[in-house]
């Protein structure tokens, strides 16, 4: 053990939808722990709790109930504008359906969350210019999503969300809506942010083969987890 | 820092032109329509007003003639008055400053080859006082004419320009049926009523020169009383009325076989009737502002889940709910006011066409501006602002997945 907290440790979560028979534990009682520096993938079938997990992680959503350290914080009891703030200066996100603004050109999606960081305008249009160069899409810059194809529009989100230079990047399901060669590209993207920048990276999939590109495979069934170790070894 | 959040809104507005152009449309119609017809109708009311001060809010108009009938119904069988009537009033009634006789008949005016039909008035020189109308060229009767009756007219610039081209007049001879007449002086132009009379159609001659010439009695059937200024003219109206039941010996028993016609009256039934045309117009204009506020409201509310989703993706990167609100906020300030000024100036030109068309005045009401431009802006603000702030405070993972 390192005398450093880790990134992120959960003790005893719970989340709870609805109440009374409506009552639905998408998280049940779950321990987790997650260094800086690592890629852990989590998947589990569908209504197992990995995309709450996720977003409680993300900080986009609270425990009902538990610890949630983040960075040696206690998340829980942060207000929502403090939640905004660990989302604006540690994490970034990727999503499934990418969650580009529509009308908005590469460039100026990728500057978003810069906006909030108060960086000038001029340093923010550098900074995503290179974050667009990383993903190789450099001269895609002026392009709306609508002109670009969906494995141009998740790296498009792949820049945003590492335009900030976070400490983790969390992707819920970012290969789902995209074919094989496509999802292998966005793959080697992340693997790179992670072995080059040393970003942590959060990812569920529910494909095994996306899952072989992390170190560590954390199984979720009913809000628990099933089991935890070597994806190789998992699967 | 205000200058950050108007940028990305002014950025926004241009993203989403179509929605910012319909909020804005809708915005323009409201203002435009209101300042527009009310601005138009407040000129007629003007026009009306202006008409009615030209026609003599202190003139009093005494017929023979049972009572209770307007100035242009006709005497009856009630016997006329005469030149002595005139002067009792002119000289019997307090706070009377001019009371002269004013026969009238349609007959045509000729000169060379032109002719004009138009109205001849019997008159004497009080009537150029009662009317407020003064001689702009030549001179008016002198009293030796109007004693004698002599063949001399005074032209209002209608004739002036129909039967001499706008040429000059003076000392020229027209003939009246049978009458030649020597024009010694043209009127002041009075111009067009807002009822399309034209005020300047008319030839003055001597009321003596009238009964003997044109009337072939010495009758008067119309008298106008302009009562001097501070005095009321319900008190001279009855005193008139007191003198002439005298001077005709009329018994107590008996009712009025005159009547005394205060152009107040004429003035207070105008004045409600363009009331009720403006109130019209200015119901048409709310109804406008009403269906822009509609558009606006519709817009707004069709776009909110673009713009939940938007509002979700602004707070997964890290936005703060304040941030959202007041950029949202903003947006829809500029939004407005830019609709706002468009429809303000847009209105005014409308108005302004109107007014021109029309010939009513051209008198924009700022209170009216600021209410229909305050309401348009109210409905862009409150339908732009309420939705996204009911967004912006919604857990970012179900903004984004609002559908």
């Amino acid at each position: 053990m390192s005398p450093e907290p880790a990134l992120i440790q959960l003790s005893g979560i719970s989340r709870v939808y609805g109440s009374g028979d409506a009552e639905v534990r998408a998280l049940d009682g779950v321990d987790m722990e997650i260094a800086a520096g690592e890629f852990v993938a989590i998947m589990g079938p569908s209504g197992s709790g990995k995309s709450t997990a996720m977003n409680i992680l993300g900080c986009l959503d609270a425990p009902t109930q538990g610890a949630y350290q983040f960075m040696g914080v206690e998340v829980g009891g942060l207000s929502r504008d403090q939640r905004a703030l660990i989302r604006r200066n540690y994490i970034g996100f990727v999503f499934q359906g990418y969650n580009l603004l529509a009308r908005t050109s590469a460039l100026d999606n990728v500057e978003l969350p810069l906006i909030y960081k108060g960086i000038a305008r001029a340093e923010r249009r550098a900074l995503a210019l290179d974050a667009l160069a990383k993903v190789g899409l450099q001269d895609r810059a002026h392009h709306d999503p609508s002109e670009l194809s969906g494995g141009q529009q998740q790296r498009v989100a792949i820049a945003r969300a590492i335009v900030g230079q976070p400490a983790v990047i969390m992707a819920d399901e970012p290969t789902g809506n995209l074919d094989t060669a496509r999802s292998r590209e966005i793959m080697e993207l992340l693997t790179a942010f992670n072995v080059e920048d040393g970003m942590t990276i959060v990812m569920v999939t529910h494909e095994p083969d996306m899952a072989e590109y992390a170190h560590r495979l954390i199984h979720f069934i009913d809000g628990r987890i099933a089991s935890d170790g070597d994806p190789k070894q998992v699967n | 820092m205000l200058w950050e959040p108007i940028r990305l809104a002014v950025q926004a507005i241009f993203r989403n032109a179509l929605r910012s152009f319909l909020t804005i449309l809708g915005v323009v119609i409201g203002v435009a329509a209101v300042i527009a017809m009310v601005t138009v109708g407040q000129g007629s009311k003007d026009q009306v007003t202006q008409d009615v001060a030209k026609l003599g809010t202190n003139l009093l108009v005494v017929r023979p003639g049972q009572p209770q009938q307007g100035p242009g119904s006709s005497g009856g069988t009630s016997a006329a008055f005469d030149m002595r009537d005139v002067e009792a009033i002119q000289t019997q009634v307090p706070g009377v400053r001019a009371a002269a006789p004013a026969n009238t008949r349609t007959m045509t005016a000729i000169l060379g080859s032109r002719n004009h039909t138009t109205s001849v008035i019997g008159t004497d020189s009080r009537y150029l006082e009662t009317r407020d109308m003064p001689v702009v060229q030549g001179r008016p009767f002198y009293e030796s004419e109007l004693r004698s009756g002599s063949a001399v007219c005074l032209l209002g610039q209608t004739i002036v320009r129909e039967l001499f081209n706008g040429g000059d007049p003076l000392g020229q001879d027209i003939r009246l049926k049978t009458i030649s007449c020597r024009v010694i002086g043209v009127m002041e132009e009075q111009g067009v009523s807002s009822f399309g009379t034209d005020q300047d159609d008319f030839v003055l001659i001597p009321i003596k020169t009238f009964q003997r010439r044109v009337a072939g009695n010495s009758d008067i059937v119309l008298i106008y009383v302009a009562v001097q200024s501070g005095v009321s003219t319900e008190s001279a109206k009855a005193n008139i009325e007191s003198l002439m039941r005298e001077r005709r010996r009329i018994s107590p028993t008996e009712e009025d076989d005159f009547n005394v016609f205060d152009m107040k009256q004429i003035a207070s039934v105008l004045t409600g009737i363009t009331g009720v045309l403006t109130g019209l117009l200015s119901a048409v204009a709310a109804v406008s502002l009403l269906v822009g506020g509609i558009g606006i409201m519709n817009i707004m509310l069709v776009s909110v889940t673009e713009r939940t989703r938007e509002i979700g993706i602004r707070l997964a990167v890290g936005a703060q709910e304040g941030q959202v609100m007041l950029q949202f906020l903003v947006e829809a300030i500029v939004l407005s006011l830019f609709g706002g000024l468009i429809g303000i100036l847009l209105g005014l030109a409308l108005a302004a066409v109107g007014a021109n068309l029309l010939r009513v005045p051209f008198s924009p009401d700022p209170l009216i501006i600021l209410m229909a431009f305050g309401f348009s802006a109210a409905v862009g603000v409150v339908f732009g602002y309420f939705p996204a702030r009911r967004a912006a405070r919604m857990n970012p993972i179900d903004a984004l997945r609002h559908q």
